[in-house]
């Protein structure tokens, strides 16, 4: 029996601000991380539902011809990151790992906290928004 | 509080080992999603469960929770979500290849 | 401080990752593996040599001081360790890079292989019972992988077991690591030798004992060893070759730090129970290995009948019987490294696994026949070869601490080993010539050169024997010596 096909307008049409949505208070969660719930794990999460409920509202060819981006890739640059930042202070003669932290003044932002650790969590959050992709994608896609 | 939470871990263990010792892969995989749930639960058990302010914030609060057996259940979730990844590409792909997904006919046998 | 100690781990995870983003570049990912290997043997030479001067080293990460932060420590027990597991895992790479399809080298095959060493080393290295989970996880991930590349019906029926036997056992590890920290209130390793010195070792820390003993064993194929043939039969042979010579391993290694380090002050309960379940182990091997007329099979059972033997000199807990663990753990990676490669070389020559459907391959390959009998005699432990000197301390620590029964055992099983590989050799290597070159399912082009490799390993260390027991004697002494491993991690400072 073959299902009529259903109209999914206002799903799309919705999705197209939700996933923003999303997508920027996963930035929001990503830095908040230091001092505050939330992370370069928990943003990372985000950023990937952001970026599927666009595969569940649209169909996979469609995303796939506007998000040229291969996700695999993310891992990889994403553990370089994070065992990057640990190099880094080992190349100084400190320990492995060891952060530092300083306050700078930026426009805009005006005065802010910045902090190595935020290197690792980004490598930590590239790894998982391409972790999670990756995986869910190559179940979808498999469906036949 | 905590014997509560030791009645509910005791409680996910039982029911993870029933479904881990049933045919269908789809319930052993979710009984080893409890069995590890459980152990989260227990480690956070296991560092008391206070009701204080956490730890990171400030040093105003009088009394605070132990971070580390919260550092320790982020870690375990993480690995336990990649795993439980992996086991369920893993056992669609084997139910795709061996078109069963029933452990009793994938014992294997000598002739193959 | 020395941040020697970190690079066991960061060379091959960052090679591994790099290598992730060249997919493609099959030359360019066998030259970097490679690389990266030969960095980490170089490595841990140092290391070796840095220890023989100066110590156990140690490595605060993030310079957060010792019981609050994760400490990277290795004495000269993990040093021998990581030394022998990076020379076996290099020659196996060789092995891979004539054996393995090119399918099967571009799905990541050599990331996973980083990785996996990755969490060897790691797991040697760490000083924290947490990281260890950690490491334990990632060189499992890697394996669950590398159980299942290729995809093949048996490879993915096995590797669904193989998986949710190690998670389980991983689930009962957190346990374990919970009651621990919740009696202690540390997981620093050398912290936790100290509290549980100072609080004395009662009924509850020796069941919490047991329990991570439990966890241990399945990882090392200590009694808990139902899984291991037939997951360890499933991948490609080269595959198999290093889990055989290294993933038990690693349980062993665990099991003898923590029983060393941290649970040494009641041997009558937990070390007898040790060499209980090693005598067990040796007896159903040794009946596993011997009753099988499959290869694959009887090696496998011989992977744990080794694991039974190391066990049974921690089980003595003697400075003799542990200098004879060590021995025979750096012999026994090295041999299973290499018959697990010469058991690949035939199946892949006759295109069969079975005893029965093979002949005479002496006449066709004379020098993988002749490598395979040294390989025997090394495995037995005839002297001069590597197996040898092992296997005397060890039986003679058994008689020293008065387990009689676990030293007969172990003679016992040498000749079990003895029986169940001279079956392989006179059934696929002696008789008559069934198999004319033409009609070989494979070359061994190439794959003479690592077997060769192994078996000079095998020889030399027998023969030089002398040369390692100053470094064996020292490894011992520390893990005999619980307070020169503290000591080296707390450096000093006071010890809460």
């Amino acid at each position: 029996m073959k299902w009529p096909r259903p109209n999914n307008m206002m799903l799309q049409v919705a999705i197209r601000f939700i996933s923003l949505i999303i997508f920027a208070f996963s930035i929001y969660l990503f830095l908040a991380g230091h001092n505050n719930p939330g992370g370069g794990f928990i943003g990372g999460l985000m950023t990937a539902s952001s970026l599927l409920v666009l595969y569940l509202a649209f169909d996979m060819k469609t995303i796939k011809d506007v998000i040229r981006l291969n996700f695999t890739v993310f891992i990889g640059i994403g553990l370089l990151f994070a065992v990057g930042t640990g190099i880094i202070s080992m190349l100084f003669g400190y320990q492995f790992l060891k952060h530092f932290f300083d306050t700078f003044q930026l426009p805009i932002f005006g005065e802010v906290e910045l902090t190595t650790a935020l290197l690792f969590d980004l490598g930590v959050y590239l790894v998982v928004v391409g972790a999670a992709l990756t995986i869910i994608l190559n179940i979808a896609e498999d469906e036949k | 509080m905590e014997i509560l939470v030791a009645i509910l871990i005791g409680i996910l263990v039982a029911i993870g080992t029933y479904l881990l010792l049933s045919k269908e892969m789809l319930r052993i995989i979710l009984g080893i999603s409890l069995f590890s749930h459980a152990a989260n639960l227990l480690i956070i058990t296991m560092g008391g469960l206070k009701t204080g302010s956490p730890p990171l914030l400030s040093e105003e609060g009088s009394t605070f929770t132990d971070a580390l057996p919260q550092a320790l259940i982020l870690t375990a979730i993480v690995i336990n979500f990649a795993v439980t990844a992996l086991v369920l590409v893993l056992s669609y792909r084997t139910y795709k290849k061996n078109r069963t997904d029933n452990m009793e006919k994938l014992r294997g046998n000598e002739h193959e | 401080m020395n941040n020697l100690v970190v690079l066991p781990i960061v060379i091959p995870l960052l090679t591994g990752m790099l290598l992730i983003l060249f997919k493609q570049y099959i030359q360019l990912q066998r030259t970097a593996s490679f690389l990266a290997l030969v960095g980490t043997t170089l490595v841990h030479c140092l290391l070796l040599f840095e220890i023989k001067q100066s110590g156990v080293q140690a490595v605060q990460m993030g310079s957060w001081p010792a019981p609050f932060g994760i400490t990277l420590a290795t004495d000269m027990f993990s040093a021998l360790l990581l030394l022998t597991s990076n020379v076996v895992a290099l020659i196996c790479l060789l092995f891979a890079f004539h054996s393995l399809s090119a399918e099967i080298e571009e799905t990541y095959f050599y990331s996973l292989f980083l990785f996996l060493i990755t969490g060897v080393n790691g797991s040697f290295i760490t000083g924290d019972l947490f990281n260890l989970y950690v490491f334990f996880e990632v060189l499992l991930i890697a394996s669950y992988v590398l159980v299942s590349i290729g995809g093949k019906k048996k490879q993915l029926r096995e590797a669904m077991k193989y998986v949710v036997i190690n998670v389980l056992s991983s689930s009962l590890f957190l346990f374990a690591i919970a009651y621990l920290y919740s009696i202690t209130g540390t997981l620093n390793l050398a912290h936790l030798s100290v509290r549980v010195a100072q609080t004395g070792q009662d009924a509850l820390i020796t069941a919490v004992s047991l329990l991570l003993l439990i966890v241990l064993s399945i990882k090392a194929g200590l009694f808990l060893f139902f899984w291991l043939p037939g997951s360890y039969s499933a991948p490609p042979t080269v595959i198999a070759a290093v889990f055989a010579a290294l993933l038990t391993k690693v349980g062993i290694y665990g099991i003898i730090r923590m029983f060393s380090l941290i649970f040494y002050h009641e041997t009558h309960v937990t070390h007898l129970f040790i060499g209980i379940l090693a005598a067990l182990t040796m007896i159903l091997g040794g009946l596993g290995a011997s009753g099988y007329g499959d290869i694959k099979k009887i090696l496998t059972y011989n992977v744990v009948i080794g694991a039974g033997f190391i066990l049974a000199g921690l089980a003595a807990f003697s400075p003799e019987a542990l200098n004879g663990s060590i021995f025979y753990l750096i012999h026994d990676m090295i041999s299973k490294a290499l018959v697990f490669l010469i058991g690949g070389i035939v199946i892949h020559l006759t295109g069969t696994t079975k005893l029965e459907d093979m002949s005479g391959l002496i006449r066709t390959h004379p020098a993988l026949g002749w490598m395979f009998f040294i390989t025997i005699l090394a495995l037995a432990g005839i002297p001069p070869l590597s197996g040898f000197i092992g296997k005397v301390l060890v039986t003679e620590g058994t008689f020293v601490s008065g387990y009689y029964w676990l030293g007969a055992i172990g003679l016992l099983a040498s000749i079990m080993i003895l029986y169940s590989l001279l079956k392989i050799f006179m059934n696929a290597f002696w008789g008559e010539t069934i198999l004319s070159v033409e009609e070989e399912k494979g070359t061994t082009k190439g794959l003479m050169l690592p077997v060769a490799l192994l078996t000079t390993l095998t020889i030399v260390i027998g023969i030089f024997a002398q040369v390692l027991v100053p470094y064996v004697d020292l490894a011992t002494y520390s893990l005999l010596n619980p307070e020169v491993y503290i000591e080296a991690v707390f450096s000093g400072n006071p010890i809460p």
